[in-house]
């Protein structure tokens, strides 16, 4: 065990904002590291850093005790320090073989062509190094997410690095794919690399890491050795106050009035033969593995895919839904699981984002924009489902995850929908602003909202769904109410593929 | 382990299944195939089209649009654009008509100032491009005009011929392969020298760095500067590549007329950037081939040359021309959506 990295007194000041003061972290050989805190507690300026794309103000950085500064990712890389990035890195257009070995191609004996077969039998060494079974020469563009992500992974180990940094390696993967990460991590370790761990998932730190340190605001709050400590623990070193539990216990808010009738819904592999009905005031849990076909249906129901078949009744009125218009219009809202690509503007400020859906009803004469009347709806909206944002003026892309959300939300409730899908509202959301999201979803239900949410997060589906229907490839496998429903039950459905079904 | 050794037969044949199956390639099986359809069309219509003189003269008139072609598909596979390269070829033939007919110099002085005229302008665009940050589209149509009003400038508005330099126009009119290769086959050298440009940007392209850069700056270009490449400085590099081949295309053009038409030049670099795309090289970036552009300049002269010869109008030549493009790059779309 040998002592990798150690920070001191770290600064590091973006205009107008402290991203980093006085920090402190250190690493060894052969340990999972995490490192906690909600986002912009300066994690990833961290993480920055020591890949070198960002450079630090002030402070010491020693590498196996000797201090470094640390210019450029080229020079992070011969260091030793490898970095998975939270969104990845690699380029759809090349093979696995020639993502990870960009920059530093093997190269034919003149030196003017590259050789690709060494590098594709490089590539394949560090796979089988990873137990990885996976052909070199793949396109990257398709690959799963689970697989892209073990090509980043590949990369990294491929300068022999000695430092793992890994954010938020789990965001896209499922069960079984996390199972297979956990394993390649603990084999990385085992050869005595050091794996800075950036992870939301508070169970994951349980399985995985040894020591867990958190920073808040940007400032070191202590480390622990994740044996000796809960979550709990680490939850309240995170938020700096005790958490409320919101959303438990269950309100009561369903009513027996059904406002959406699906039935026979199919499409192609996707989709096969779902039917399901939502009530009035109830949030019904999408629960499943990545894949399962959960967004699909969203999507089908929403008119954003074409379907093959089935039916959709809404408030018992026969539907015929093809474009997300006829959706939106029958009062059926979409919520996309990517709010940055499909949900927001990022780059428009958050009255306008707030009015978007429903401009028509901000015009005069069907033509000019009724400027103060857009004002006064947005701040309503900002305050009654209490954004954080100086002022309605914001530009939506410098406000944190948990308020982008609220703004989507707020969008669809401008629009007057009283049937809305949620597809994993939380995810990329810190503990602090989940909680809010877990408020909001319940106050919408008391309102008479009924709300389908998708999420991949058993415990938040567990807490909030009054029921919960289970999807494997395709076919809703299950039903189950809140009170039967638990984890094993829900993934014995969520696993339960057709051919067992049968058996 | 055994399992993971990858036989030669596999490799072969993953190889051969990506040559045909790849989006790229089957844009490009599509647009060869719409080459032979509009050929065999033609050459039924009027006979005068499958005559050896029409043939020749399809494949001269290919000469210079397929080199600047050639020069974009670098450019436009990085995701970027490039609008210069019409005014830039002729700019670089000016500047090769100062060097020989102004001041007298040998003819090789002035072939090599032309190439490195175009690498220099090329230079100066990636520079905006990848130092200052301009957007491709505004950087290259602010040289376009400067390069051709800086050619206007030079050459005092007039052209300049090339008469006093001896053997200039037999570089892109004489064939030295039926001179001294093939008698039978008087491929002119400017025909020549496309294939054999298009031959080494091809190896280029794909068994380089300067290639894998290209097609990777293309599909991604934050993930290759987090992996420690140096972006810019490849950037630069690519556009100044394709500004040497402009500074081909200047020598070629400058050569077939004789002279350097300083009016000339604005116009070809659509008609480039239309073989690029309609060989399948997709504007988003990283992906394309420089055979698809070859493919691509063929259908446009092979259709401009068959409309004239069956007494097209010229105005109508052009509309048939534009709808070509946007039914090419629709077929595009359309197999893109089907994956």
């Amino acid at each position: 065990m040998t002592l990798l990295i150690s920070i001191s007194h770290l600064n590091k000041s973006f205009p107008g904002v402290r991203a980093l003061h006085e920090c402190q972290f250190d690493l060894v050989s052969g340990e999972v590291h995490a490192l906690m805190g909600e986002n912009g507690a300066g994690k990833s300026t961290l993480m920055k850093i020591l890949a070198g794309i960002y450079q630090r103000d002030s402070g010491e950085i020693l590498l196996e005790g000797k201090s470094v500064n640390i210019t450029s990712p080229r020079m992070a890389q011969d260091l030793g320090i490898g970095i998975v990035h939270q969104e990845l890195n690699l380029m759809n257009h090349l093979t696995a073989a020639q993502n990870i070995f960009i920059g530093r191609e093997p190269r034919s004996r003149s030196g003017l062509f590259l050789d690709e077969k060494a590098m594709n039998r490089n590539a394949q060494a560090i796979f089988d190094q990873m137990h990885l079974r996976l052909d070199p020469r793949t396109v990257v563009g398709e690959l799963t997410v689970a697989k892209q992500q073990m090509v980043e992974i590949a990369k990294a180990l491929s300068f022999k690095s000695k430092i793992l940094i890994m954010d938020e390696p789990t965001a896209a993967l499922n069960s079984a794919e996390i199972g297979e990460l956990f394993r390649i991590i603990r084999q990385l370790k085992a050869q005595g690399v050091g794996i800075i761990y950036i992870s939301h998932k508070m169970d994951e730190l349980k399985q995985i890491s040894d020591r867990v340190t958190v920073l808040r605001d940007g400032e070191y709050v202590g480390t622990k050795i994740t044996a000796h400590t809960n979550i709990h623990a680490i939850i309240t070193m995170m938020v700096g106050r005790e958490l409320g539990d919101a959303g438990k216990p269950m309100i009561e808010t369903g009513t027996d009035e059904i406002v959406l009738e699906v039935k026979g819904l199919n499409r192609g592999k996707a989709i096969k033969d779902v039917s399901f009905n939502l009530k009035r005031g109830e949030i019904l849990g999408f629960a499943g593995l990545m894949g399962a076909g959960r967004t699909e249906v969203a999507r089908a129901i929403f008119g954003a895919d074409r379907i093959d078949s089935g039916e959709i009744r809404v408030h018992g009125m026969s539907c015929r839904i093809s474009t997300p218009a006829d959706a939106v219009a029958a009062g059926i809202g979409y919520l996309s699981e990517d709010r940055k690509h499909f949900g927001l503007a990022l780059g428009m400020d958050v009255k306008a984002n707030i009015v978007m859906s429903n401009l028509r009803q901000f015009l005069s004469m069907h033509l000019f924009l009724k400027t103060a009347r857009i004002q006064q709806t947005a701040r309503e909206y900002v305050k009654r489902l209490n954004i954080r944002t100086p002022t309605v003026d914001q530009e939506v892309r410098l406000l944190s995850g948990g308020n982008q959300q609220k703004i989507v939300i707020s969008k669809w409730l401008v629009r007057d929908c009283d049937i809305l899908f949620f597809d994993e509202p939380t995810r990329g959301i810190d503990v602090g602003a989940k909680s809010e999201i877990y408020k909001l979803l319940n106050q919408l239900a008391e309102q008479g909202k009924a709300i389908v949410m998708i999420s991949s997060e058993l415990p938040e589906v567990l807490r909030m769904s009054h029921r919960i229907v289970v999807m494997c490839e395709g076919r809703i496998t299950g039903e189950l109410s809140a009170t039967e429903a638990t984890q094993e039950k829900i993934m014995k459905l969520a696993t339960q593929r057709e051919m067992e079904q049968a058996a | 382990m055994t399992d993971h050794v990858l036989t030669e037969n596999e490799g072969i044949t993953s190889r051969l299944k990506a040559a045909v199956f790849s989006p790229a390639a089957r844009q490009k099986m599509l647009a060869f195939g719409s080459l032979i359809v509009m050929f065999v069309f033609f050459s039924f219509a009027n006979e005068a089209f499958f005559q050896l003189d029409n043939i020749m003269g399809i494949l001269i008139a290919t000469a210079v649009n397929g080199v600047l072609a050639i020069a974009s598909t670098f450019v436009i596979i990085t995701g970027g654009i490039d609008l210069s390269v019409g005014t830039l070829m002729t700019f670089t033939a000016v500047i090769c008509g100062v060097f020989l007919s102004e001041w007298g110099l040998p003819m090789w002085t002035g072939v090599l100032a032309a190439i490195l005229t175009g690498a220099l302008s090329g230079l100066l665009s990636g520079t905006l491009i990848a130092k200052l940050k301009i957007p491709p589209f505004i950087a290259t149509l602010g040289m376009m005009l400067l390069l051709k009003g800086l050619g206007l400038v030079i050459a005092h508005d007039k052209p300049i011929y090339f008469n006093d330099t001896e053997g200039f126009s037999a570089i892109s009119i004489d064939s030295f392969l039926g001179d001294y290769l093939i008698p039978d086959l008087p491929i002119p050298n400017a025909v020549v020298i496309l294939f054999v440009l298009a031959a080494v940007c091809s190896k280029i392209l794909n068994s380089t760095a300067f290639g894998r850069y290209t097609f990777a700056l293309g599909s991604n270009e934050e993930a290759v500067r987090l992996s420690g490449v140096n972006v810019d400085a490849w950037k630069m590099a690519i556009y100044c590549f394709s500004g040497a081949i402009c500074g081909v295309a200047g020598l070629l053009i400058a050569s077939r007329l004789n002279s350097a038409q300083p009016a000339l030049g604005q116009g070809y670099e659509l008609e480039a950037i239309a073989a690029v795309v309609i060989g399948g090289t997709s504007l988003s970036g990283g992906v394309g081939t420089i055979l698809g552009t070859i493919i691509g300049a063929f259908i446009i002269s092979v259709l401009t040359n068959g409309l004239r010869i069956m007494s097209v109008e010229q105005d109508w030549q052009t509309v048939v021309t534009g709808f070509i493009i946007i039914a090419a790059v629709y077929a595009d779309i359309l197999r893109r959506k089907k994956q």
